[in-house]
């Protein structure tokens, strides 16, 4: 089996990109070498912790487990994709409003997850929130503070 | 929570973290994230064996892996730094396995290569062959074993309190520490009741989500370190040791942490990519992965042994405690966990005759270090457990007995040391009133029941420390904190500049925060213990007023009216003919300390300020089962006065929940010496669902008279007491004691079923 780089084409935060990889890297990996988008991160490595979550076609994935060929000709969107005009979204701003976050290092994760949670269900439960997030670590253990934000994020959603 | 606003309203305000945006939009700064042209990739090859001797190394196949570029063992190690072992307390560590091996998963020589894959790949090739050697695992048993982890200690010369350790031979203990304070026998001897219980605490990890990382770029006579460390200070100094370089020759950068805990102190990765850059001459970086971790840096698994003699009326004259602290194959920072969190090993009581013996072990386990508390959890882990059940045997309530001998401002701790601005009882008052601890509970009935649990745990800040910080002023009147403390999530560049803010009476948000660098922000002793409020914000509000009263000189020299208040840019202006010039003010905090004697551990200070954490837990237990939840868990903090109210809640809150995993479900396994749980599949950290239903955290008025504005640590605090106010609980409800961590289900239900008369076979029957 050849190992050589290949060439990619998918859609990278709504433009369309062009990426080299071999058979054995991940989409993580491209991210942050050949795209310098560096919200997403490796940490547990096993898909576990939410800390590479991205969106893929629409559909969190962990990226630390993806390998790069098979986001071939897919719709990538990184914590980084919006706004486009470098302003914060209601999720970023309730984040910062609420303290959800302490080290930073889990929080592209969440903010991903939690924009596609209230793109999905504008008007979640508490538990709602917990089992849609419920995949996603924060080892500072700011849930109070991340439930409070997505609630916040959710009632400016709604009256928007 | 309550906070008190100075007049320029900086501090006590609860500002958001200065960092905010770079953290939502995912651009904030981590080493985790740093490229150097030209760098290379180390990746290291572990022992698979917990002690052996190492019989060969065969780099061979490794080496012929197309892409290598370089296989390093410890000699080729020795050949830029001729003695490679370090350590804060202990030179003990090598660099890399020096002809033995003292744990699985010790580093034994590392693949370095451009693409991180290859090296990865490499690693798995190095082939190395062992004579295994007995192996000791239990911190008591260790004390006795003829399995011998060093064969000499090698105590660090920078203490001179471990000098008569030097050259100590055949001994798994690297330090023993002792304090006695009046006559333990005749305290036990005039005592009504005396009861002893042995308690014990498991090997957790700090698991910071961005695991360990380093980089170093080395010319030929400087070297700069890239690293995630909450102590870059040390680092330097280290390196410029082990190089035996001058400290100018060697720079420490830090951005933000990805958590750190106590985890990413003193050496780490560092010593290694400096050897590994400064053999290769070219930048290396070494990225750890999860399981990594779990071999580089670990909490201490602790034995305590406890015993209290008690009058009938429920007074406590004596205390005896020995405290077996696990620190695995290398000491790190384990000694000093021993003596400074040893001497509080009787708790936050007052109590006559006390004698105390606390002990590092090394066993042929990951090394265990600090971890958020310094060791205090596992000491009130251990007190608070037995307090409760002395409580309960004299059928008093646990509350009415903690009043009764807890310890009171003016009143001697076992050190000798007086106590002050520490209030004990205002946490105790607060943990009942949130408790209602007085009022008529239901216990449930059936086989659902129901208790209520409450714990204290004190705490000394770790003396003798040094902060150092500049506040430095710019041409436009903007105003820069240059200091070594480390944001790893607590928000501390928040709190500098709110500090400074305060001082200079600018808005804190508008004050930037120059991060660590030590070719450029002076020496601080570490991100650690919590420290940097108290030390480093006094350093930056004495800096700042440094600079303060340099712009009034300023000022003064233009001709101006005392108490002018003309812009700073005006002032530089007048006096420059443009925007230019700087003021820059300095500020050095020494935090207070007389050693404590060698023999008896007494003090008249032996730490500048304390830190008092309580906790109340609310639990319910299926009886057919041993599942339990936690309804309720209440956080009461002495953090004298709060200077970011948000902040120091969110650091009681994080800290709780942290101990909560460290109480609930984390523990290290093992089989013959391998850890068999090194992810975080089988490594069950806190998530979405494990927090108790209801949450408080709070804390009580207070303020630290040596503190900036009244200000002391908060972000160990909230560990202290969870573990032992949930055992409580567990006993409120069903009458059974869990004496080691952590609470299962399983540990309920064979206390149950021992209870009843009717013990569980291993078999599970």
């Amino acid at each position: 089996m050849s190992t050589a780089p290949r060439a990619l084409r998918f859609t990278l935060n709504g433009a369309p990109a062009v990426a080299q990889a071999a058979p054995h890297q991940t989409l993580l990996e491209v991210l942050r070498e050949q795209f310098n988008l560096v919200g997403a991160r490796e940490s547990c490595g096993q898909g576990l912790c939410g800390c590479c979550t991205v969106l893929v076609d629409g559909e969190p994935i962990s990226s630390c487990l993806l390998l790069a060929w098979f986001a071939d000709g897919k719709r990538i969107e990184t914590v980084e994709g919006r706004p486009p005009d470098g302003a914060l979204d209601p999720v970023q701003e309730s984040f910062i409003e609420t303290g959800a976050f302490q080290c930073g290092f889990c929080t592209p994760g969440f903010i991903v997850m939690a924009r596609r949670l209230l793109e999905r269900q504008p008007d979640p439960s508490d538990d709602d929130i917990r089992h849609y997030l419920s995949g996603n670590l924060c080892r500072c253990a700011a849930y109070p503070e991340i439930l409070a934000a997505v609630k916040l994020a959710a009632r400016r959603g709604r009256s928007a | 929570m309550a906070a008190k606003l100075m007049p320029a309203g900086q501090v006590g305000r609860s500002v958001q973290r200065l960092e905010s945006r770079a953290k939502v939009t995912g651009a904030a700064e981590y080493v985790h994230n740093l490229h150097l042209p030209g760098m290379l990739h180390g990746k290291i090859h572990r022992s698979t064996r917990p002690h052996a001797r190492i019989v060969r190394i065969d780099t061979a196949r490794a080496q012929a892996l197309p892409g290598v570029h370089r296989i390093i063992t410890i000699d080729d190690v020795r050949a830029v730094i001729p003695n490679p072992y370090y350590g804060p307390a202990f030179h003990d560590q090598p660099i890399l396995a020096d002809g033995k091996v003292r744990f699985a998963g010790e580093p034994v020589a590392v693949a370095l290569a451009e693409d991180r894959h290859v090296a990865e790949e490499a690693a798995a090739l190095i082939e190395v062959d062992y004579e295994e050697l007995p192996a000791v695992y239990d911190e008591v048993e260790a004390t006795k074993s003829s399995a011998i982890v060093h064969e000499v200690l090698k105590p660090a010369g920078t203490f001179p309190d471990l000098k008569h350790l030097d050259g100590r031979r055949d001994t798994n203990i690297a330090l023993d520490f002792h304090l006695v304070r009046g006559d333990a026998d005749q305290g036990f001897a005039a005592s009504d009741h005396v009861f002893e219980h042995v308690f014990r605490t498991q090997q957790t990890m700090h698991t910071p989500l961005e695991p360990f990382v380093s980089a170093a770029d080395a010319s030929a006579d400087r070297i700069t370190i890239h690293t995630a460390s909450q102590g870059p200070s040390f680092v330097r100094i280290e390196i410029a040791r082990l190089l035996g370089w001058p400290e100018n020759r060697v720079r420490v950068k830090v951005p933000y942490l990805g958590g750190g805990f106590g985890a990413k102190l003193y050496i780490k990765l560092e010593a290694l990519v400096a050897a590994l850059s400064l053999i290769v001459r070219r930048p290396v970086k070494i990225s750890l992965t999860m399981e990594e971790q779990f071999f580089t840096i670990t909490k201490h698994p602790a034995t305590v042994r406890i015993k209290s003699g008690v009058t009938k009326d429920g007074r406590i004259l004596a205390r005896r405690a020995e405290v077996w602290w696990n620190g695995g194959a290398y000491a790190d920072v384990g000694p000093r966990v021993t003596q400074k969190s040893g001497f509080t090993a009787a708790g936050p009581y007052d109590i006559e005759h006390v004698l105390l013996d606390s002990y590092a072990v090394y066993t042929n386990r990951p090394p265990a270090g600090a971890l958020r508390g310094f060791g205090v959890p596992q000491l009130a882990w251990a007190y608070e457990s037995h307090t409760d059940l002395i409580a309960r045997a004299l059928g008093q309530s646990p509350l009415a007995f903690r009043r009764r001998n807890i310890l009171r401002d003016g009143r001697v701790q076992a050190t000798g040391t007086v106590m002050h601005d520490t209030p004990i009882d205002a946490v105790l008052d607060r943990l009942n009133e949130r408790m209602g601890l007085e009022r008529a509970y239901d216990h449930g009935s059936g086989s659902l029941r129901r208790g209520r649990g409450i714990a204290i745990g004190l705490k000394a800040s770790i003396a003798p420390t040094t902060s150092v910080a500049m506040v430095n002023l710019y041409g436009d009147g903007t105003c820069g904190v240059y200091c070594g403390t480390v944001d790893m999530g607590q928000g501390s560049d928040t709190v500098m500049a709110q500090i400074a803010a305060e001082v200079l009476n600018l808005e804190a948000e508008r004050v930037s925060v120059i991060h660590p660098d030590t070719d450029v922000t002076p020496y601080d002793m570490g991100t650690l213990g919590s420290r940097s409020t108290y030390h480093m914000g006094n350093a930056v509000r004495i800096a700042a007023e440094d600079a303060r009263a340099k712009i009034a000189a300023l000022a003064a020299e233009l001709g101006l009216p005392p108490g002018s208040n003309a812009p700073l840019a005006d002032l530089f202006r007048r006096k420059y003919g443009m925007q230019a010039g700087n003021i820059v003010g300095f500020g050095t905090c020494i935090g207070d300390y007389v050693p404590p004697d060698h023999d008896t551990g007494q003090s008249p200070k032996v730490t500048p300020y304390w830190m008092v954490g309580g906790a109340g837990a609310e639990v319910e237990i299926d009886t057919e089962t041993g599942r339990f939840r936690i309804l309720r868990l209440v956080n009461v903090a002495d953090v004298g006065a709060p200077v970011n109210p948000r902040l120091v809640e969110t650091q009681l809150s994080g800290g709780a929940i942290m101990q909560l995993g460290f109480t609930v479900s984390e523990a290290m396994l093992y089989r013959d010496g391998q850890l068999t749980n090194g992810s975080l599949a089988d490594y069950k950290i806190p998530g979405f669902f494990d927090l108790p239903a209801e949450m408080e955290n709070l804390v009580v008025d207070g303020a630290e008279t040596s503190g900036p504005f009244g200000a002391k640590g908060v972000g160990e605090t909230a560990t202290f007491a969870v573990s032992p106010a949930i055992a409580n609980a567990i006993d409120d409800a069903v009458g059974v004691r869990i004496t080691e961590l952590p609470i299962t289900a399983e540990a309920i239900y064979r206390a149950l079923r021992v209870k009843a008369g009717d013990p569980m076979g291993e078999d599970g029957r």
